[in-house]
C-alpha cells in the first residue's frame, strides 16, 4: 500500500469487497437506497392519504380568497385578499420584528457586555445577574408574561394613561400616538435621507482619510448624523412645513386615528430584545475577555479615557471574535420570532398555520415556511460572512 | 517628574496608596473609584432599591398566601394563594389526581439518573446501566404498564451481537467472539421468521398499575422527558450526522450536510407543525401515532442537527494524526470511531453540549403550540381558571423560577465541568 501511494509500483491487488473505493461506493448506494425507499414510502402515502382525503394538491389555493382577518399590517389587506397576499403580510411581519430585534439587542447586548467587564462592583454584578436571569427562562415564557402584563395591567382604552398633553394614549389595546398625515412630500423627505446618508459616509471616509494623513480629527459622526438629519428637514421646510396631524382619538370601545403599536408586537420585541441581548452580552463579553491585556494597558498608557479605549482599541478588534457567533443570535431572533404565534402576533407561520387550517394543504405551505425561512436564514448568513471577511485580520 | 524634584534636590513626598483593605477600602476600590463611578454607584443603588422596594412590597409585605379564591386576593400584592392552590395541578397536569405520586417518583427517578451521569466515575459502562434502570422505572410510574415486544428483544441480540464482532474483533478471545455471533444469529434468525410471520408478536408485559396514556400527562415530568429522551436519541443520530458530514463519501456527506443545514435553518415550529399535521400524511392510512410521541420525535430530529454541529466541532479539534495512528494500527472503521475518535471528540465538546441541553430543556415549552401540556402550559392553563383570573404574573414568576433553578444548575455544572475537563491541559 505504502508503495502504491508513491506512485511508482503498480496498484497492489486486492479482493473487490477489501478494497476500500468499492467499499465507500457500495455503502453509499445502499444508504442512498434505503433513504430513497423511505422517502417514496412516505411519498405515495402521502398521495394514496390525499387521494382518500380529496385534497387537492399544488400551490392554486395561492390565488383564492383568503378570508380571514390580520391584525396587523404593514400593507393594505383585507379579508378580501389572497391567500398569497395573506402570506406575503405574514413575511412583512416577520422581517419587521426580527430587523427591529437584531439592532435593539444588539445595542442592548453590547452596553450589558461592556457593564460586565466594569469595575463598578454593582453595575457588573446587576449585568451579570440579568443576563442570568433572561438566559435560564424560556423566551416563551417571558413572552407570555409581557403580553400578559401589558393586556391586563395596563387600563382599558376608556381609562388610558395619557402622556404628552392627550396625544398620546398608553391602553391595554397598545400605545396610540399622532402621525403626520399623508403628504407628497413625505416620499421626497425620504430620497433626502437616503441621499444624506450617502453624503454622511462620504464624510466618514473622508474624514478617515484626512485623519490618517494629517492627523487632523473631524467630528465625522455627528456631522454626519446632521447632514442625515438635515436634509429631510430642509425639505419639509422647502415645502411649506406641512404639519397636519392625525391624532388618535377615543371613539366608542378604541381609538381612532393616529398610529398604534399593537400589544402583541410590543410583547414580541420587548421579550425577543431582552432574552437575546442576554446571550448577546455574553458574546461580546468573551470577545473582549478573548483579547490580551496589553491591549487595553497599552490604550491606557496612551492616554486613552476607558470609553475612547473601549471604542477605538478594543471593540474593534474583539468584534473578530464576536462576529461569527452573533451570526447565529441573529438567525435565532429570525426563527424565535415565529413564537409569535403564541402570543397572536400574525407573523409568517401564524398566517401559514391560518391557511393550513382553512385549505389543508398542509405540504405545500410547510415547504413554503421552510423557503421562507431559509432565504431568511441565507442572506442573513451571507451579509455577515461578507462583513466578517470586510472586518477580519489583514495580515501583511 | 520635574514635577516631583523642589528646589535643594529635595523631593516631593508623595500621597500614601489609598487603603484598599477593610469594607472601607474595598468600598472605594469597587464603587467610588472615580466621580463617574461614584455617581453610577449612586444611581444604581437609588433605581435598585426602588425597583426592590416596590417588588418585595408587592411579593411580600402585601402578598396574599393563604386566600381560598381570587376574588379574596384582589386589591393587595402578589396572590401566592393561587399557587398553594394550583401547584399540584403545574406540576403533573391532569394525572389522575390520587396517582400524583407516580409522576412525582418518576420525576425523582429521572432527576438521580441525571445526577448520577452527571458524576465521571459513571462515564463508563454504568451509563448504560443508570439509563436502562432509570428509563424503565420512569415509564413504567407513567404509563403504569409497559409491553417489552420480542421483537424489540431479538432486535437488541441482533444490534448487540453485530456491534460486538465488529468492535471486538481481533481484541477478544474466541469465547467472546462466538457469543457475539450467537447472539447475531439468534437475533437475525428470529426477526425474519417474526417478519415472515412464523413467529407470534409476542410481548412481555408488566403491569402493575392502571394504565396512564400519554393524552393525561402533564406538566414537569412531560418537559424533562421531552429534553432528556430527546437528547439521549438526539446523540447517536447527531453522531451519526457530523460522522457523515465529515466523511469522505460524496453521496453520504450531501445528505447529511443537507439535512443539517434544512433542520437548523428552519424554526422549531415549524418542524413542530409539520409533526403534527404532515407526520399522519405520511403513514399509511388508519394509523395513529401518539401526540406525545410526534412531539418527541420532531424534538429529536431537531435537537439531532444541533448536536451534530456540536459534535463536528469536537471533530474538527482532533489532529489528524490520530486518525492516520488508527488506521496504522489495522483497527477497522467502528473500532477507529469508537475507540479512538470520538472518546476524544466528545470529552473535548462536553461543555457545549450541556449547553445545547440547557437550550433544548427551555425549547421543550414550545410543544404547547401543538396542544401537549408541559410545564409551560400547565402554568397557562391553571390561569384558565374564572375564580383565579387576573394573576399571570405570579404563575409566571412561579413557573420562571423552577425553570431557573433546572437551567442554571446545569450551566454551573458545565462551569464547572470546563474546567475540571481542562485541568490536563491548562497552564
Amino acid at each position: 500500500m505504502a508503495v502504491a501511494a508513491l506512485g511508482s509500483a503498480p496498484r497492489v491487488k486486492v479482493a473487490p469487497w477489501n478494497d476500500p473505493v468499492i467499499r465507500g461506493w457500495v455503502f453509499q448506494i445502499v444508504v442512498v437506497g434505503l433513504v430513497a425507499a423511505l422517502a417514496w414510502y412516505l411519498v405515495s402515502n402521502t398521495i394514496d392519504n390525499l387521494n382518500r382525503q380529496k385534497i387537492a394538491s399544488g400551490f392554486d389555493y395561492l390565488g383564492r380568497e383568503a378570508g380571514f382577518e390580520i391584525g396587523d399590517t404593514m400593507i393594505d389587506y383585507s379579508p378580501a385578499s389572497t391567500y398569497a397576499r395573506a402570506i406575503w403580510v405574514g413575511i412583512l411581519n416577520t422581517l419587521r420584528v426580527a430587523v427591529l430585534g437584531i439592532i435593539l439587542s444588539t445595542i442592548l447586548g453590547t452596553l450589558l457586555g461592556v457593564g460586565r467587564l466594569s469595575p463598578n462592583w454593582l453595575l457588573n454584578k446587576i449585568c451579570a445577574w440579568y443576563v442570568e436571569a433572561f438566559r435560564n427562562v424560556p423566551l416563551l415564557l417571558w413572552l407570555f408574561l409581557f403580553y400578559k402584563l401589558i393586556s391586563e395591567a395596563f387600563p382599558g382604552p376608556r381609562q388610558a394613561i395619557s402622556a404628552l398633553w392627550s396625544s398620546v394614549f398608553l391602553s391595554n389595546r397598545g400605545l396610540y400616538f399622532p402621525v403626520p398625515m399623508a403628504d407628497p412630500i413625505h416620499k421626497w423627505m425620504g430620497v433626502a435621507l437616503l441621499v444624506g446618508i450617502a453624503g454622511a459616509v462620504v464624510l466618514h471616509r473622508w474624514a478617515k482619510k484626512r485623519q490618517e494623513a494629517t492627523g487632523q480629527p473631524f467630528p465625522s459622526i455627528s456631522s454626519g448624523f446632521g447632514v442625515a438629519i438635515g436634509l429631510p428637514l430642509l425639505v419639509w421646510l422647502a415645502a411649506g412645513a406641512p404639519s397636519a396631524m392625525s391624532w388618535p382619538e377615543l371613539k366608542g370601545f378604541n381609538f381612532e386615528g393616529g398610529t398604534v403599536i399593537q400589544p402583541e408586537f410590543t410583547a414580541l420585541l420587548v421579550g425577543l430584545v431582552l432574552y437575546t441581548s442576554a446571550f448577546i452580552a455574553e458574546i461580546v463579553r468573551s470577545g473582549i475577555l478573548a483579547l490580551h491585556k496589553g491591549q487595553s494597558e497599552a490604550a491606557a498608557a496612551l492616554g486613552l479615557s476607558r470609553g475612547q479605549s473601549m471604542r477605538l482599541v478594543l471593540l474593534p478588534q474583539a468584534l473578530r471574535v464576536i462576529v461569527p457567533p452573533m451570526t447565529s443570535q441573529y438567525l435565532n431572533i429570525t426563527k424565535n420570532s415565529s413564537l409569535a404565534i403564541a402570543i397572536g402576533y400574525p407573523d409568517l407561520v401564524a398566517s401559514i398555520n391560518v391557511t393550513i387550517n382553512q385549505t389543508g394543504q398542509a405540504i405545500e405551505n410547510i415547504l413554503l415556511i421552510m423557503a421562507a425561512y431559509l432565504s431568511v436564514s441565507l442572506s442573513i448568513s451571507a451579509f455577515m460572512n461578507w462583513y466578517n471577511k470586510r472586518i477580519a485580520l489583514t495580515e501583511r | 517628574m520635574s514635577d516631583d524634584a523642589l528646589p535643594g534636590g529635595e523631593r516631593r513626598q508623595l500621597a500614601p496608596p489609598i487603603d484598599e483593605s477593610g469594607a472601607l477600602g474595598w468600598m472605594r476600590k469597587n464603587l467610588f473609584s472615580s466621580w463617574g463611578n461614584g455617581i453610577t454607584t449612586v444611581v444604581l443603588i437609588v433605581a435598585v432599591g426602588w425597583i426592590l422596594s416596590g417588588f418585595l412590597d408587592w411579593a411580600v409585605f402585601t402578598a396574599n398566601f393563604t386566600a381560598a379564591s381570587g376574588t379574596e386576593c384582589r386589591g393587595g400584592g402578589a396572590c401566592w394563594a393561587l399557587i398553594r392552590e394550583k401547584w399540584r395541578y403545574i406540576f403533573f397536569g391532569s394525572f389522575p389526581y390520587e396517582q400524583h405520586w407516580r409522576p412525582f417518583f418518576a420525576v425523582i427517578a429521572m432527576l438521580a439518573m441525571l445526577i448520577t451521569s452527571a458524576d465521571r466515575r459513571m462515564w463508563n459502562w454504568r451509563l448504560l446501566v443508570i439509563w436502562g434502570v432509570g428509563s424503565v422505572i420512569t415509564f413504567l410510574l407513567m404509563f403504569g404498564q409497559i409491553h417489552i415486544p420480542l421483537s424489540l428483544v431479538l432486535f437488541i441480540a441482533l444490534a448487540v451481537g453485530g456491534v460486538g464482532l465488529s468492535l471486538r474483533k481481533a481484541i477478544a478471545d474466541t469465547g467472546e467472539m462466538n457469543a457475539y455471533r450467537v447472539l447475531a444469529a439468534i437475533g437475525f434468525v428470529g426477526l425474519a421468521l417474526r417478519i415472515a410471520g412464523v413467529l407470534p408478536a409476542w410481548s412481555l408485559a408488566i403491569a402493575p398499575l392502571s394504565y396512564v396514556e400519554t393524552s393525561l400527562w402533564g406538566g414537569i415530568p412531560v418537559t424533562i422527558i421531552l429534553a432528556t429522551y430527546g437528547l439521549a436519541f438526539a446523540f447517536p443520530y447527531g453522531v451519526l450526522l457530523a460522522l457523515g458530514r465529515r466523511s469522505n463519501l460524496p453521496l453520504i456527506k450531501g445528505l447529511c450536510v443537507g439535512f443539517i443545514e434544512l433542520i437548523r435553518g428552519v424554526p422549531l415550529i415549524s418542524l413542530l407543525i409539520m409533526a403534527s399535521v404532515m407526520l399522519p400524511l405520511f403513514l399509511p392510512s388508519g394509523t395513529t401515532i401518539d401526540k406525545f410521541l410526534r412531539a418527541q420525535v420532531a424534538v429529536v430530529l431537531f435537537a439531532g442537527a444541533y448536536i451534530a454541529e456540536v459534535i463536528r466541532g469536537g471533530l474538527q479539534s482532533l489532529p489528524k494524526g490520530q486518525f492516520e495512528a488508527a488506521d496504522a494500527m489495522g483497527l477497522n472503521y467502528l473500532q477507529k470511531t469508537l475507540l479512538i475518535i470520538l472518546p476524544q471528540a466528545i470529552r473535548v465538546v462536553i461543555p457545549p453540549l450541556i449547553n445545547t441541553f440547557i437550550g433544548f430543556f427551555k425549547d421543550t415549552s414550545l410543544v404547547l403550540i401543538i396542544g401537549i401540556f408541559d410545564f409551560l402550559n400547565t402554568a397557562n392553563q391553571a390561569l384558565v381558571d374564572p375564580n383565579w383570573a387576573g394573576f399571570p404574573a405570579e404563575v409566571y414568576l412561579f413557573a420562571a423560577f423552577i425553570y431557573f433553578i433546572f437551567c442554571y444548575s446545569m450551566s454551573r455544572y458545565s462551569k464547572y465541568l470546563e474546567v475540571e475537563l481542562n485541568k490536563g491541559t491548562r497552564r
